[in-house]
C-alpha cells in the first residue's frame, strides 16, 4: 500500500546572517491511508517546520532537503504536483483560529472559495454544500453564519471554520498544527472530539502536531517524540504510555499533571533548557538534562533504531 | 478592518465632522457646476463677444463673471476650465491609483529579490525631475490632454506603490495569507482577494488627496504653457492669463483663481477628514 504521506530524511534549515540554524534534522516518518500519527514536542523542536516544509510555506530564508512525498508523488519543490494536491488533498489547519481568517471576507465566501477554485464548482452550490460542512462540524445556524465575518464568531467556532474549510475537498491527509494551543480547555476537548469524529466520517489521515502529550494521547494511533529536529522515539500510542524508551518520553510523560494524584504536590517539570537551535551536535541532543546519560552520549549520536515495538534514538533506552 | 460596519462606521465618524461635510457639499456643488455649465448659461466658452471685452463681473450683464481681453465669457470659461482640471485629476489619479496599488503589492507580496529590484526602478523614478519628465514627453509626442493624463499619472504612482507595499509587507506576515497559501490559492488571488482588499483605507485617503494635488501640478504645467492649449482651458491656463490682466482687469485673475483655490481647498478638507474617519486604532 503506498503511503499517504512519507516523509524521508527531510532537514530544513534557516539562514540567519552567518549562521545556519537547522530547525529539522535528517527526519523519516510515514503515514498510512486513514492512520493517525500524534507529533509532539517543545517549541523550538522543529515539529511545525517538518510539516511548513512539506505544504511549501517555508519563509524565503529557509531551505529544505530530502524527500516529502504524497500518494506516492514527490511534492517537495515539485510545485506542479504539490499545487495539485495543496488546499484539496492535502490540507493543513493553524494554531491560532483568530487570525487564520481573511477579515473583510464572509464566512461562506471564503469557503466556497475553495470549492469553486478547486473544483470548479459554481459559486451558488459551493455556497450550499459550505453550508453544510458547516453544519457537519456542528457550527449551529450555519444558514446565518455563512454571511458573517469572522470577527463575529469566538475562537472555538473560527477553528470549526478551519476544519470545516480543509475538509470541503474531501482530503486524504489533515495536518493539524497546534489545533487546540490557542482556545481554551473545554473547548479543546470539544476540537479534539470533533476532529476524531470527522476523521472517521471522511476516512482521511491526520496528523495531530501538539506540544501537549494529552492532546494527542486520546487520537493518535501512532505518536512521534521529537526532540532538537529529531525524532526520538516513535511508539504505538499505548506503548508509549505504558513503556516509555526515551528518557526525554519518560520524562514529558511524568509533567503531565493527574487529577488522581497528591493535591500539594508540586508539578513535575524538566530541568534545563534544550540545545540552541544552531549548535552542530555531535553528542545526544538530550543528554545534558537526561538522568541516564553517560560518557557514550556525549561523544555518538544515537541513531533512530527499532526495539521491540518502538523506534528509539538513545544508546540507553529504558527496557519495556 | 471590518466589511460592513467599518463602511457604516466611517460614514458615521466622517458626516460628525462638520469642515469635511461642507467641503464635501462644497465640492460636489462645483462638480456640478462645472458638469451643468453649459444648460446654466448661453454663452459659448470660445465666442469672441467684441463689445464686451474685458467687461467688468455683474448680473445685469450676459456675462455674470465677466469677460476676458478676447471678449469671452469667463462664468464658462472658468467652469469649462474646472471641468478639465477635474477630468485630469481624476483621470490621472486613477491610472496612478490601478498601476500603484498593483505594483506595491505585487512587489510587497513577493518580498526578496522582486521587492529590491522593483522598488529601485521606483527610487530612480522617483529620482527623475517631474516637470523635466513632462517637458521631455511633451517634445516626443506633442501637446495633448491625454498625454498630460499619462505622465502626470505615470509619475503619480510612485508614492501610491510605496505606501501599498509598505501595508502589504505587515499584511503578508499574518496567518490568514498562509492560511490562504495553505488552502490552495494561487499568488494572483491571494493578491487581489486578501491582500488589497486590506489596504483599502489608506489606499482611498491617498487617493483622495492626490487629486487635489495633479490638479494643482497640472495648472502649474498649464500656467507655464506646458498643459491645455488655446482655445481649451484648464483652471491653470485662465490663470496665467489672468496674470497678464491682473492690474487693469483683476476678475480675469481672482475668478478662476477663486475657484482653482476653492476647490483645492475643499477637497485637501475631505481627505483629511476621510482619512480622520478611515483611522481606526488597530484591534
Amino acid at each position: 500500500m503506498i503511503p499517504t504521506l512519507q516523509i524521508e530524511a527531510l532537514s530544513v534549515g534557516f539562514s540567519q546572517r552567518d549562521a545556519m540554524i537547522q530547525a529539522v534534522d535528517q527526519v523519516s516518518l510515514r503515514v498510512a491511508p486513514g492512520e493517525c500519527v500524534g507529533i509532539v514536542g517543545e517549541s523550538g523542536s522543529g515539529k511545525t517546520q517538518m510539516f511548513m516544509a512539506a505544504m511549501g510555506l517555508l519563509p524565503s530564508n529557509a531551505s529544505a532537503t530530502g524527500s516529502v512525498r504524497f500518494e506516492g508523488k514527490e511534492i517537495l519543490a515539485v510545485n506542479s504536483a504539490l499545487k495539485r494536491v495543496r488546499g484539496s488533498k492535502l490540507t493543513m489547519i493553524f494554531q491560532d483560529p483568530m487570525t487564520s481568517l481573511t477579515p473583510h471576507l464572509q464566512i461562506g465566501t471564503q469557503l466556497a472559495e475553495v470549492l469553486v477554485h478547486h473544483n470548479g464548482a459554481s459559486w451558488g452550490e459551493a455556497r450550499i454544500m459550505a453550508g453544510r460542512m458547516l453544519d457537519r462540524v456542528q457550527i449551529p445556524e450555519s444558514k446565518r453564519r455563512l454571511h458573517e465575518y469572522p470577527y463575529e464568531l469566538s475562537g472555538g467556532m473560527r477553528q470549526r471554520v478551519m476544519i470545516a474549510m480543509s475538509l470541503l475537498c474531501r482530503p486524504s491527509l489533515l495536518i493539524a498544527d497546534e489545533p487546540t494551543t490557542a482556545l481554551d480547555v473545554t473547548v479543546q476537548a470539544q476540537i479534539i472530539e470533533l476532529l476524531r469524529a470527522v476523521r472517521e466520517e471522511f476516512g482521511m489521515a491526520l496528523v495531530l502536531v501538539s506540544h501537549d502529550l494529552s492532546v494527542v494521547a486520546g487520537l493518535a494511533q501512532r505518536i512521534n517524540v521529537m526532540y532538537a529536529g529529531r525524532i526520538v522515539e516513535s511508539a504505538p500510542a499505548e506503548e508509549l504510555f505504558r513503556h516509555p524508551r526515551h528518557p526525554y518520553t519518560a520524562a514529558l510523560l511524568k509533567c503531565i499533571p493527574s487529577v488522581s494524584g497528591q493535591r500539594r504536590a508540586r508539578l513535575q517539570t524538566l530541568d534545563g533548557q534544550p540545545p540552541r537551535t544552531g549548535e552542530k551536535l555531535e553528542a545526544c541532543a538530550f543528554a545534558p538534562r537526561c538522568p541516564r546519560s553517560a560518557e557514550r552520549c556525549r561523544i555518538e549520536r544515537p541513531q533512530l533504531k527499532a526495539k521491540a515495538a518502538s523506534d528509539v534514538a538513545c544508546h540507553f533506552p529504558e527496557r519495556s | 478592518m471590518k466589511a460592513r460596519g467599518f463602511v457604516g462606521d466611517a460614514a458615521r465618524r466622517l458626516s460628525s465632522n462638520p469642515a469635511a461635510v461642507v467641503a464635501l457639499y462644497l465640492m460636489s456643488a462645483i462638480i456640478a457646476l462645472a458638469l451643468l455649465a453649459p444648460w446654466i448659461n448661453p454663452n459659448s466658452a470660445e465666442t469672441l463677444d467684441w463689445a464686451h471685452a474685458a467687461a467688468r463681473p455683474g448680473m445685469q450683464s450676459a456675462h455674470w463673471f465677466g469677460t476676458d481681453r478676447l471678449g469671452r465669457d469667463l462664468f464658462v470659461r472658468t467652469l469649462a476650465g474646472a471641468r478639465m482640471s477635474i477630468a485630469i485629476g481624476l483621470m490621472a489619479s486613477l491610472i496612478s491609483l490601478f498601476v500603484g496599488v498593483s505594483y506595491g503589492a505585487i512587489a510587497g507580496y513577493f518580498g526578496g529579490r522582486a521587492d529590491q529590484v522593483m522598488m529601485r526602478i521606483v527610487e530612480i523614478l522617483s529620482g527623475l525631475p517631474l516637470v523635466f519628465f513632462v517637458i521631455f514627453l511633451t517634445v516626443i509626442f506633442g501637446r495633448s490632454e491625454y498625454l498630460l493624463f499619462l505622465s502626470i499619472g505615470a509619475v503619480g504612482w510612485l508614492t501610491m506603490a510605496r505606501i501599498v507595499r509598505g501595508q502589504t509587507l505587515s499584511i503578508r506576515q499574518q496567518e490568514f495569507i498562509e492560511a490562504a497559501v495553505a488552502s490552495g490559492a494561487s499568488s494572483s488571488r491571494i493578491i487581489a482577494r486578501h491582500v488589497i482588499p486590506n489596504v483599502v483605507g489608506p489606499v482611498v485617503v491617498y487617493a483622495t488627496l492626490m487629486v487635489p494635488q495633479i490638479i494643482l501640478f497640472e495648472s502649474f504645467l498649464s500656467f507655464l504653457g506646458l498643459g491645455i492649449q488655446e482655445p481649451g482651458a484648464s483652471l491653470g491656463t485662465l490663470v496665467a492669463e489672468g496674470v497678464g490682466e491682473m492690474e487693469t482687469a483683476p476678475w480675469i485673475l481672482v475668478v478662476p483663481g477663486g475657484f482653482l483655490a476653492v476647490l483645492l481647498l475643499c477637497l485637501n478638507i475631505f481627505g483629511d477628514g476621510l482619512r480622520d474617519a478611515l483611522d481606526v486604532k488597530e484591534t
